[in-house]
């Protein structure tokens, strides 16, 4: 049984002169439990619009997502909201953190949504999970107070605290500089490893990329596996930013 | 990390149900969170709010208070609800009136039979008075014990009279105190004495005196009707003309009027006419509340001033709310459902009013126990009424209704946020 399975997968928005933008044609993934992905791809690939997909977020012009090997499209929107409340843990490049509330108040966020003793001990269970990234020293700080790392492990905190079974990470390292940003994808790999929960990176870093055990790379709305060695042997020559396979245009 | 799943088990595909009481809690938390961050904001919107609901449980509790007081007065001039009056017995043919005593023993009669707790004759007359510097004409009234329980009676200081007064051989007297202060404003203890002129002058000792009133300038006393009666001079009691008054339970009051007018007649004999009629104010226009207009008035105008502090609170929730979608995108995106943020948008009003309305109803309350404000309202209340329990209700009501009203709107925005649309950047 798999985590999450896309069949076929595409999604086309309409453009305000008529035209019709086709972002994604034809996505075919499937996530194990405890799987580390990476997708990489242009801006504007259509990464984002992926990861809302893979995050029930956004629903799909044609293709199916399956859950547990359950179609999405049988669950009501509530349903569908409770299983990502449940399930999936969004870490988002911009942090996203709420704005006046403490680190703490932020990590428990999720919890607010959860019921029973997830919600009643909501406080320790988020102290518990930022003492895990190290910012026990730090729970009652302002996001703004916060550097973007620290941040980041906020927001890698929240992701955690109701213990998804897959987390979303969508270039979790671009706001940050290189080294703040290996040492904050080294805890969520190593966070999300010990939870065993299942970790899909959207990133533009290809050794954020290589700590993945399967690559894709996406291109003008086609995902295609890529071989581990290439890509890395690539980062190895291009440093920082994946390296386009010659011949690819914009 | 208990709650982290480490195997890869395969679920059964389960209802998906959150509990109601967290639900419900968390959204009161999510609610009184957003509050408190936004303090500054939330405060001004909701000095309206709090205004409006103190302006109208204010309203309606010095509404009550001032009901109180002219129920108070309406009772001083006609007794207490339901008060019978029994006139004297009068022949149409001989343009006669009934001997009094006569009718003393019927309404003796009448009170034993029908077991009235409080009754008794009254009578106007003058007296004069001899006062140091000469003598004044005092518009007087004989009256019983009763008449001060029945007629709501207050006096300003010294007390009204009990049964041991009607033994005395000065007789007391309770004063206006326009009359107490002719005296000289003589302390109480002192007992301070008049002189009555009439048949047999006495020296009436002055045991009480009424309270102040403004514009009250007439010189006015209550005598007991037994002391009048050794006080009269023989035309004065051939002119007297006493009514009797039985204070009786409301719901039978038809009922004895009916009982005592029959009784009353029976002992007059053949040929006279009497009269007994409801005269306290809830005898008026069938019972109607003569303070309901009033109080309508009042109501209305507070109503208003509500409805205008809603409209602020309306206002200033969307925009709010319209620089709070990527907020809620965030939330959406970890399990908060659209239900659940609509419901968390309009906890938000309802906290918020919810708290403005009880900061109103502590200062409305404040106000209207004030006793500045109690003085200026009803001056003298004898009965004074708590502080009205429907007002405070009243006001925490309107208060929860004005911030489900107000919250609608902005929760109506708040659940059409797309959530990929708030979170892009
Ligand atoms: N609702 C929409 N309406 C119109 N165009 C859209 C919409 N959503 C996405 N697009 C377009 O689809 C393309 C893919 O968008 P997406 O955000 O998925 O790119 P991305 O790969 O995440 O890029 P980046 O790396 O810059 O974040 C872009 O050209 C974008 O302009
Ligand atoms: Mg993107």
């Amino acid at each position: 049984m798999s985590l999450l399975t896309l069949e076929a997968v595409t999604r086309s928005v309409a453009l305000p002169d008529g035209a019709r933008l086709d972002i994604l044609k034809g996505i075919d993934l499937t996530v194990e439990v405890g799987d580390h992905v990476s997708i990489v791809g242009r801006s504007g690939s259509g990464k984002s619009t992926l990861l809302n997909i893979l995050g029930l977020l956004d629903s799909p012009t044609s293709g199916r997502i399956l859950v547990d090997d359950e179609p999405v499209e049988r669950f009501s929107s509530r349903q569908r909201d409770r299983k990502r409340g449940r399930d999936i843990g969004f870490i988002f490049q911009q942090f996203n953190l709420l704005p006046g509330r403490t680190a703490l108040e932020n990590a428990m966020t999720p919890l607010l949504y959860a019921s029973g003793r997830q919600f009643f001990s909501r406080a320790s269970i988020a102290a518990e999970m930022l003492e895990r990234v190290g910012l026990g020293h730090r729970m009652s700080s302002m996001p703004d107070k916060l550097s973007g790392g620290e941040q980041q492990r906020v927001a890698i905190a929240r992701a955690l605290v109701r213990g998804p079974r897959l987390i979303l990470a969508d270039e979790p390292t671009g706001a940050l500089d290189i080294e703040t940003g290996a040492s904050v994808m080294e805890l969520l790999d190593d966070v999300a490893e010990q939870s065993g929960a299942a970790l899909i990176t959207i990133t533009h870093d290809a050794n954020v990329a290589a700590l993945a055990r399967r690559h894709f790379r996406l291109d003008r709305g086609v995902l295609a596996p890529v071989d581990v060695n290439r890509a890395l042997a690539m980062s190895e020559s291009a440093d920082r930013a994946l390296a386009l396979p010659s011949g690819e245009s914009a | 990390m208990t709650e982290l799943e480490k195997t890869p088990v395969r679920r059964a595909p389960r209802r998906e149900r959150g509990g109601w009481a967290s639900g419900f809690l968390g959204a009161v938390v999510e609610a009184w969170d957003e509050l408190r961050i936004h303090k500054t904001r939330v405060l001004l919107s909701l000095i309206g709010v709090g205004v409006a609901v103190c302006a109208l449980t204010s309203v309606v509790g010095i509404g009550a208070i001032a009901q109180q007081a002219q129920i108070e007065q309406l009772e001083r001039g006609s007794g207490r609800p339901a008060t019978l009056v029994l006139s004297p017995p009068y022949n149409p043919e001989t343009g006669q009136q009934g001997d009094p005593a006569i009718m003393a023993e019927a309404a003796a009669t009448v009170v034993e039979r029908y077991a009235i707790g409080y009754a008794g004759s009254t009578q106007w007359m003058q007296l004069s008075a001899q006062f140091r510097d000469g003598v004044s004409l005092v518009d007087a009234q004989a009256v019983d014990v009763d008449y001060g329980v029945m007629h709501r009676v207050q006096v300003g200081q010294g007390r009204w009279f009990v049964d041991r007064d009607e033994l005395r051989l000065a007789p007391a007297i309770v004063v206006s105190d326009q009359f107490w202060q002719r005296l000289g404003s003589p302390d109480l203890r002192t007992h301070p004495t008049i002189q009555l002129l009439g048949e047999d002058p006495v020296t009436a000792v002055v045991v009480g005196v009424l309270p102040v009133q403004p514009f009250d300038l007439s010189l006015r006393a209550y005598i007991l009707n037994s002391a009048y009666a050794s006080l009269a001079t023989p035309e004065q009691i051939a002119q007297a003309w006493p009514q009797y008054e039985f204070w009786v339970p409301p719901d039978m009051a038809t009922e004895l009027t009916d009982l005592i007018r029959r009784d009353v007649a029976a002992a007059c004999g053949e040929g006279w006419q009497v009269d007994v009629n409801r005269q306290d104010y809830l005898a008026w226009e069938g019972g109607e509340d003569p303070t309901a207009s009033i109080r309508m008035v009042l109501a209305g105008i507070a109503v208003l001033i509500l409805i205008l502090g809603a409209l602020g609170l309306v206002n200033i929730s969307l925009v709010t709310v319209r620089q709070r979608i990527r907020e809620i995108g965030i939330r959406r995106s970890f399990g908060a459902t659209a239900p659940r943020v609509f419901f968390a948008v309009m906890m938000e009003s309802v906290v918020a009013t919810v708290v403005a309305g009880v900061a109103g109803v502590v200062v409305a309350v404040a106000i209207v126990q004030n006793p500045v404000v109690r003085d200026f309202v009803a001056f003298g209340l004898t009965d004074v009424p708590p502080f009205p329990v429907e007002a405070a209700l009243l006001g925490l009501g309107a208060a929860t209704a004005v911030g489900a009203l107000a919250g609608l709107l902005p929760a109506l925005v708040a659940v059409r946020v797309k959530v990929i649309d708030a979170i892009r950047y």
